[in-house]
């Protein structure tokens, strides 16, 4: 597994706090679902930044109250065919206005990067080292968008608009 | 049609160009097949019984004529020199080596066609009425809406990995000839009380296992909505549908458990938050869209013209053609002409690259360029001067394309079975080709009317067996090739699910059956202009029962 952040491999930070595991001081940590909410009000009085791992069968208006304090959200793809993290993550970043790093993890393969990076996610715990090399190639692959997201990128709808006040150009077919 | 400015271009090239890196990294090995399968079923490559299939979209069921002749290319090319069009307004190519889809995509973008999201998890190809934009009874174009969507589910970053496949389907007429109410989501277009045009939006529709007509959710939804209410629909679908267990992951299947009422809850929910921001359509985005569609420049010209009406005299066989196969336009001195593609003992939906091609001159000499394809698997030529007609049908009738059957009992929508397809129990096509030799006798179909014969191969129900006034659904007995019977579905605005007839019945009794159930409606009808769906519903299915089980 390599993580990638930013469009590079990177070290992570981060440390997993397993189940029940005891929360060590001073250093960033990724907590599951259950600790954060059992704990909330003990995690909130820590130095260093906390981040959650949350499963994509939980509505995100449930950890809406804590994102304030939280560095970090993970969400999981169990399998690249499982789209519901798609959701939670366009959720967080839309609705909640989430600015704090939104992470992919699981089953992370190369061509669904730019999927997830238009859905908000801004770092990947990728399973395939090649994958990972790949990473700014695959997320370069596309310049035309349809879908209005949060991730900045320009809209055809918008940009057809923005053309409008340029002359036309018609594209003929080839043959 | 819609003509692509340089940002559909750049987008399809730029697909070409990936799913082209994904073909050779799954060829070097790279890619596992169970990770290559997700991503090529996203450009609608299916591994078939005996060769790759490959699934083109052809948007809201419009070609210009060349598109329709590089699909003649394609299948000359690439395959067998057939095509195969679907109930869904796309075409099959059975016969399609692997290594050569990259290059017959690419030869497919630069004539404006795109193969993606034709299968996988994802929102599939757009359908509307085959008669967009010419049918009298619409009231506006629907295809305008369906490029809409078109663009907006393309490569959507958060639906392309949904519990299962998701149908949209629209239409903007008084009578339905886009089977709607069995999609995942069916659109209508109207005109309220208030006088405002907007849509009538139902879930949960579908055939399948478990099949369900769709629940209205929305009675009507103004156009600036539009897409943000169906994103809010998407988000609740891909959330909270099923992904335990491959047959309960429909949306039909979520309206059902949780009721349509609490899904329209979910939705409504999710729609508050973000019917205002950005997919709130600005009426200068809409006729954007608008504005790269291409009409016809239609001629004055008055309906029933005197070349029209001596060719009726002279030929009997023009005459019950164009009694059969043409149909009303909205513009006086034209006309909406069918192309059977279901002649005697063919394989219904099937197209040679011949017949692509004369089509496609055809168009050009006869129908503004323009070619339909309807779920019913037959193509349309939208644009039809009425003192042509005579000419078009002499051309048409010398190339194998004017068996006036169009709607009748021969007319017959199947699905390829167990001749091509991986999922199927039992062959479907030589059932068809079997009974439109048992109704060859077109006489015998006039005096039937209106009558459709669905035939699927499996439970999947490709061939809209459900709602088919006669539906045949092939299973699998010890082995065997057996049939169920089900009568009395329909797809239009009545849609309704046809019902069992009884056991289920070997290969060898299928036409026997079938002719005993149309003998029996042609005794039992109250009058001539009863449709079977109707008579059914009037005498119930123990007087078919009987003709057909008792002599066996």
């Amino acid at each position: 597994m390599r993580l990638v952040k930013g469009g590079r491999v990177v070290e992570d930070r981060f440390v997993r706090v397993l189940d029940e595991a005891p929360v060590p001081d001073g250093v960033p940590v990724i907590v599951p679902a259950a600790r954060l909410l059992a704990d909330a009000a003990e995690l909130v009085r820590r130095e260093a930044p906390t981040g959650v791992l949350w499963p994509n069968d939980r509505r995100i208006a449930e950890l809406a109250p804590h994102l304030d304090r939280l560095a970090l959200v993970a969400l999981v793809f169990p399998h690249f065919k499982d789209g519901r993290a798609y959701s939670q993550a366009r959720q967080l970043r839309e609705r909640y206005c989430f600015g704090g790093e939104l992470r992919a993890t699981g089953h992370v393969l190369r061509d669904q990067f730019l999927f997830m990076q238009r859905a908000g996610f801004d770092c990947f715990e990728v399973k395939k080292d090649a994958d990972a090399e790949a990473f700014i190639e695959a997320t370069r692959r596309f310049s035309v968008f349809y879908q209005p997201t949060a991730d900045g990128r320009t809209v055809a709808l918008r940009a057809r608009l923005a053309r409008a006040i340029a002359p036309r150009r018609e594209r003929a077919p080839a043959r | 049609m819609y003509r692509y400015d340089e940002f559909d271009q750049q987008l399809i090239d730029e697909r070409v160009a990936e799913f082209r890196d994904q073909v050779r990294r799954r060829l070097s090995g790279e890619l596992t097949e169970d990770e290559f399968k997700l991503l090529r079923l996203l450009n609608g490559v299916y591994l078939q019984l005996h060769a790759y299939m490959l699934r083109i979209a052809i948007p809201y069921g419009t070609l210009s004529s060349e598109q329709l002749r590089m699909l003649a290319h394609v299948a000359r090319r690439y395959d067998k020199n057939y095509g195969h069009f679907t109930t869904r307004q796309n075409i099959q190519f059975n016969w399609i080596k692997l290594e050569e889809i990259p290059d017959t995509i690419a030869d497919l973008a630069g004539a404006h066609l795109h193969a993606m999201q034709t299968s996988g998890n994802s929102i599939r190809n757009i359908t509307t009425d085959h008669w967009a934009g010419v049918a009298p009874d619409e009231i506006e174009d629907p295809r305008i809406w369906a490029e809409i969507l078109r663009q907006w589910s393309t490569l959507h970053p958060e639906f392309t990995f949904l519990p299962r496949k998701f149908k949209i389907a629209i239409t903007a007429a008084k009578h339905d000839r886009a089977a709607v109410k069995i999609h995942d989501i069916g659109l209508r277009l109207y005109r309220n009380g208030a006088g405002e045009v907007g849509f009538e939006v139902m879930v949960g529709g579908g055939l399948g296992r478990t099949p369900f007509v769709g629940k209205t959710i929305r009675p009507f939804l103004p156009k600036r909505d539009f897409l943000s209410y169906l994103e809010a629909i998407l988000r609740v679908y891909n959330q909270f549908g099923r992904r335990d267990n491959i047959y309960k992951a429909r949306i039909k299947i979520l309206v059902h458990e949780i009721g349509a009422e609490s899904f329209a809850k979910e939705v409504e929910a999710e729609w508050q938050s973000i019917k205002d921001g950005a997919l709130a359509l600005d009426p200068a985005v809409v006729e954007e869209i608008k504005s790269r569609f291409r009409y016809p420049v239609y001629e004055s010209l008055v309906d029933e013209p005197a070349e029209l009406k001596a060719a009726l005299k002279a030929e009997p066989r023009f005459k019950a053609w164009f009694n059969n196969s043409v149909s009303r336009h909205k513009r006086p001195g034209y006309a909406i002409v069918t192309l059977s593609l279901k002649p005697a003992g063919a394989p219904p939906g099937d197209c040679t690259a011949e017949q692509m091609d004369a089509i496609a001159d055809l168009a050009d000499r006869y129908s503004g360029s323009e070619i339909r394809v309807g779920h019913d698997q037959n193509l349309v030529l939208p644009h039809v001067r009425q003192r042509d007609l005579a000419a078009l049908w002499r051309a048409l009738d010398a190339i194998g394309l004017a068996t006036p059957n169009v709607g009748l009992v021969s007319d017959i929508i199947a699905c390829p079975g167990l001749d091509y397809c991986a999922l199927a129990n039992a062959r479907s096509i030589p059932v068809a080709q079997e009974l439109t030799k048992r109704f060859r006798d077109l006489g015998l179909a006039a005096d039937l009317g209106y009558l459709h014969i669905n035939i699927s191969g499996c439970i999947n129900a490709c061939g809209h067996h459900h709602v088919g006034d006669i539906g045949i659904l092939g299973v699998e007995k010890n082995g065997e090739e057996y049939y169920q019977l089900s009568l009395g579905g329909r797809a239009d605005e009545h849609a309704e699910l046809g019902a069992l007839l009884g056991p289920a019945m070997p290969y060898a009794e299928v036409a026997d059956s079938v002719e005993d159930v149309v003998a029996a409606y042609l005794e039992l009808r109250e009058r001539p202009a009863e449709l079977f769906a109707e008579t059914v519903k009037r005498i119930g299915l123990e007087p078919f029962k009987e003709r057909v089980y008792a002599a066996r």
